[in-house]
């Protein structure tokens, strides 16, 4: 990467170029309107027309496209069978039981597994993976679920994600070990991975649910694709950091290709892929929730609809089931992942298969019991538990009681803060932005940076998304800030004290394991919908990461810097700004990079609660099956995402070498 | 001393990094100064080496890190595929070896022992010796009789089932040599295979190769940067730097002299005694009287202890076990004291 350009430039130059700019845009800013109007308003007839190719585009797949043995409508008819077959056959077996016949017309030839089984068998994985106590962590989870009558939409919610976690490791990791294998594949999906990654979760469902319609098989396959590329990234880098000895080795001993990845590479890279396939768990768990707006149907349906209808309690104890499904996979996954070597193994066949001889015993005892006593089969409904209507009520005391107060609380904030910042975002010329973000890039990274970050603000403007990509940058802006504020000093009194952080981090960890859904109930119960509403259930999302990277920074700091400042006499105080702060810059700065991105992510998904930004207008492209629209406002939220995450990644290693903690690239 | 044939012989071999490295090279007319390749944007790790490995020997390469010595092993055993140059593996191009051919070769001809032991972390002792078995496609308990012969060998009995991690260093080390022995290659690579072992481990570890290679008699390219462990293991050694082999020779010779003020550098710092061999300071037979008799090949640090009873001269014994000379005290006392 070319570095700041210091030799064309002297330090002097560069100020008058930059004391210019700032004169030029305001004198922009307050005169220009009437001048330059086309400075402020993009003009309609240069926009591109984007979303309409896209549209027309998706049109001919479906309609005309033809790849001369099949159409493309075939293909993706093929892919929903290849889905559809294993989810029906899982979805029988966690909850509709296996059926003969369709419809009201069905016969059930044999029941589902029973809850009991069902929580038993989790039991046994646990128990395997990681001991009693996970044992009864993850049947206690799953308990929950029953007693708080989620069973059933919990067993929907669960199939899709047997479904999607095979697929999407599978799909993942072959792709990340043809990457690994051919440079070119690498250098193919590299930016395709980065896209997908900061694209929305909803700008992903609207293509999808255009070419697949409405249903759980699509709702698997938006899942599948939106979990898979972090699988991939996690084997491109776990295989690469296998020993280059044991690659050696592979070829000394003369193995095959397939030998040296499936002998070889693979197995000695296990720990780092099983992060992955936690990852995916995670990922999967989230979207299939979202995924419930093209018909995945299970818990995510249950809070949506909740959410719709501003049931409170209804949506709260959908949301804590999806926390204990979440809590439970996230423990398993993890205990596999830090499982290393074989446990030693008994004689014969049972002993060396004692679990799964257990779980066959424990699935037929079950059956048959299920079959004679109905309690053993489904959970009694006169035994569930419900706090919908105590949870409606707390929020109806809360709201009687504290109204005033949370009103004038919220209003406070909406007209000093939001509002006013609000105003300014979208009273700026497009001109200028564009201008200074290329400035900017300019002096942070050179030629490169300054058309990056220049040009995609500059498509914003031109796709005539331009205002609700502002009201974008606005909430994410306010959010960031808050969440910073919070998480920061979070951070900083954490980092000190070890008991403390043990606590915080499991915390975040949980914070960051949920899926971002849940975040809005709260919100929503105390702050009804609004622009409001979003920023606290964006806040609330993006603060883990906030405190993380502080911490860490923090932590990361040389003892012997903090020592050699002790042994000069620093207060505290002193010691805390001049030594630690400044050193843990970098991280911080990557601390808040990630806020930004978690805050975006949130952000789209807010849409719900009525905000009017660029997630709003995926949402509606999504309610109209608008690809074309959809997909231009989400690869605007994606465009946001990347100016801001090369701009602090600059400034990241900018101050990197500054503080002497890396080299100057050349 | 008869020489044994040559069983690794390896011609004008260069290894440059860099993008488009045989090209430039080309252009640069086979054979670029440092200055050159510099220039060029590439970074020279093996600079035209030419050496002859013979059966049966311990062939040692000595440089310190950054020498190109792993490098120019990598290309010996084709792990990395050199710019230019020969290698002949008995007696038949090795660069010439179609994949197929290499994959043969490398499964039943040569194999190697890495400085980190390279150990499957998933598999057992038994497992991981067994392993370069396992690919070539032989049966379990074939296979796993051969291993536990092996891990016999290297003195690791009873331990077939731990895994690498419940090993020390020392131990996990042994794996790597009985799986390296498990094929019964010809050719044996070792890259710094004690560097990484505490100096103790190391020096019981150098006893142990020696005793197995008394018994296996194995054709061995031994990589170290450690000149006294070259000193030590080595019938001949060759000493890089910079990508160039400096001298290539018997310790002895390296010793006595030195090709350069680079290997005088290591030279110096080792007891003469210690590599200096009777036949080289022995003295011409006859008109003396002498008070037994020492083998040719032997160190003069092996042979001073016989003039501790105050003995003036030994009679020298050579190959044939004829007489072919006197080694004297004054001599060996000139030798260990003085310069």
């Amino acid at each position: 990467m070319p570095g700041p350009t210091s030799s064309t430039f002297g330090p002097w130059s560069r100020r008058l170029i930059l004391v210019v700019f700032v004169l030029a845009f305001i004198t922009l800013w307050q005169t220009g309107r009437g001048a330059l109007p086309w400075a402020f308003e993009y003009p309609k007839g240069a926009e591109l027309p984007l979303a309409r190719w896209i549209g027309q585009f998706t049109k001919w797949l479906l309609n005309e496209a033809t790849f001369g043995l099949f159409t493309f409508s075939q293909l993706t008819r093929f892919i929903s069978s290849v889905i559809d077959l294993p989810y029906r056959v899982v979805l029988s077996l966690l909850s509709t039981g296996f059926l003969s016949g369709r419809g009201s017309a069905a016969i059930q030839l044999t029941p589902s597994l029973s809850y009991l089984t069902v929580i038993g068998l989790v039991a046994l994985i646990g128990h395997h993976a990681g001991g009693r106590r996970l044992a009864l962590l993850s049947a206690a989870c799953l308990a929950f679920v029953a007693v708080f009558g989620q069973w059933s939409s919990a067993m929907v919610t669960l199939a899709s994600i047997v479904v999607a976690v095979p697929l999407g490791v599978a799909g993942g990791g072959l792709l990340g070990i043809l990457a690994y294998r051919h440079r070119w594949v690498e250098r193919l999906i590299g930016p395709i991975l980065d896209l997908m990654q900061t694209i929305p979760v909803f700008a992903y469902l609207v293509p999808i649910l255009f070419l697949f319609g409405f249903g759980p098989t699509a709702a698997v396959l938006a899942t599948i694709i939106f979990a898979m590329p972090p699988m991939t990234r996690v084997t491109l880098l776990a295989l690469r950091r296998v020993p280059g000895e044991l690659t050696d080795l592979g070829q000394i001993i003369g193995c095959t290709r397939a030998q040296m990845t499936w002998r070889v590479l693979v197995p000695t890279a296990k720990d780092g892929l099983m992060v992955g396939v936690n990852q995916v768990i995670m990922l999967s768990l989230n979207m299939v929730i979202i995924a419930a707006m093209i018909g995945a149907g299970g818990l995510g349906f249950d809070v949506l609809a909740a959410l719709r209808r501003l049931d409170i309690g209804a949506g709260l104890e959908s949301g804590l089931a999806i926390v204990a499904l979440a809590i439970m996979l996230d423990r398993l996954s993890q205990a596999f992942a830090e499982k290393t070597g074989a446990a030693p193994a008994g004689p014969g066949w049972t002993g060396r298969h004692p679990y799964l001889l257990a779980g066959l015993a424990l699935i037929v005892v079950a059956g048959f019991g299920g079959l004679v006593v109905p309690a053993l089969q489904t959970y009694p409904a006169g035994a569930v538990l419900t706090t919908g209507t105590f949870w409606s009520r707390v929020v109806e005391w809360i709201n009687v009681n504290y109204f005033d107060d949370i009103e004038a609380v919220k209003n406070a904030l909406l007209l000093g803060v939001l509002v006013p910042f609000k105003r300014l975002l979208l009273d700026l010329p497009w001109l200028g932005v564009v201008a200074a973000l290329g400035l900017l890039g300019w002096r942070l990274g050179g030629l490169r940076l300054a058309l990056l970050a220049g040009g995609l603000s500059f498509l914003i403007a031109a796709l005539g998304l331009w205002e609700k990509a502002m009201i974008t940058v606005y909430l994410c802006g306010i959010s960031t800030v808050v969440a910073m504020l919070i998480g920061m000093p979070i951070g900083i009194i954490a980092a000190e004290r070890r008991g403390l952080w043990r606590w915080v981090q499991v915390v975040i960890d949980t914070l960051q394991t949920l899926p971002s859904f849940v975040y809005l109930m709260p919100a929503v119960m105390l702050f009804r919908v609004g622009d409001f509403t979003a920023m606290i259930a964006v806040v609330a999302f993006a603060v883990a990461p906030a405190i993380r990277y502080t911490a860490l920074g923090l932590q990361g700091v040389d003892p012997n810097l903090i020592e050699a400042g002790r042994s000069m006499g620093c207060t505290p105080w002193q010691l805390l700004t001049r030594i630690k702060l400044r050193l843990a810059l970098p991280e911080m700065m990557l601390g808040l990079n990630q806020t930004i991105m978690f805050a975006l992510s949130m952000l789209v998904i807010t849409a719900l609660v009525g905000t009017r930004d660029l997630g709003q207008e995926v949402y509606i492209a999504l309610t109209k099956a608008d690809t074309g629209k959809g997909l231009a406002a989400g690869l605007c939220v994606a465009f946001i995402a990347i100016i801001a995450d090369r701009l602090i990644g600059a400034a990241a290693a900018r101050a990197r070498v500054r503080l002497g903690l890396a080299e100057a690239v050349s | 001393m008869t020489l044994s044939p040559p069983k690794l012989v390896c011609s004008n071999v260069w290894k440059l990094f860099g993008a488009r490295a045989s090209e430039k090279f080309a252009a640069m007319g086979h054979a670029p100064s440092l200055e050159q390749i510099r220039a060029n944007g590439l970074v020279s790790a093996v600079r035209n080496v030419n050496i002859e490995v013979r059966t049966g020997e311990i062939f040692v390469i000595m440089g310190l890190s950054g020498s190109g010595k792993s490098t120019l092993v990598r290309c010996l055993s084709r792990l990395i595929e050199p710019t230019a140059g020969e290698i002949l593996f008995n007696g038949e191009n090795l660069l010439a070896a179609s994949n197929a051919q290499m994959v043969e070769i490398r499964r039943h001809k040569m194999s190697m022992v890495f400085q980190h032991f390279a150990l499957l972390p998933h598999q057992s002792v038994l497992e991981n010796v067994a392993f370069p078995l396992d690919v070539q496609g032989m049966g379990r308990t074939e296979r796993e009789a051969r291993a536990r012969e092996m891990i016999a060998l290297v003195g690791l009995e009873g331990r077939e089932e731990s895994f690498p991690r419940q090993l020390s260093g020392g131990q996990q080390q042994r794996v790597g040599i009985a799986r390296s022995l498990a094929t019964q290659p010809e050719l044996w690579f070792l890259d710094e295979p004690f560097s990484a072992l505490d100096p103790l481990i190391r020096r019981e570890m150098q006893d142990e190769f020696m005793r197995l290679q008394s018994a296996l008699k194995k054709t061995i390219v031994f990589i170290t940067h450690d000149f006294d462990e070259s000193i030590r293991l080595a019938d001949r050694i060759a000493i890089m730097k910079d990508g160039e082999v400096v001298q290539c020779g018997t310790a002895e010779e390296i010793v006595l002299n030195p090709a350069s003020d680079y290997v005088r550098e290591f030279a110096r710092a080792v007891p003469k005694a210690k590599v200096v061999r009777v036949s080289t300071l022995m003295a011409a037979p006859g008109g003396r009287e002498t008070q037994g008799d020492i083998a040719s090949d032997k160190t003069i640090a092996e042979a001073a202890p016989r003039f501790r009873q105050g003995a003036t001269a030994l009679r020298v014994i050579g190959d044939g076990g004829r007489p072919v000379g006197h080694l004297l005290r004054d001599d060996v006392v000139a030798l260990m004291l003085g310069d």
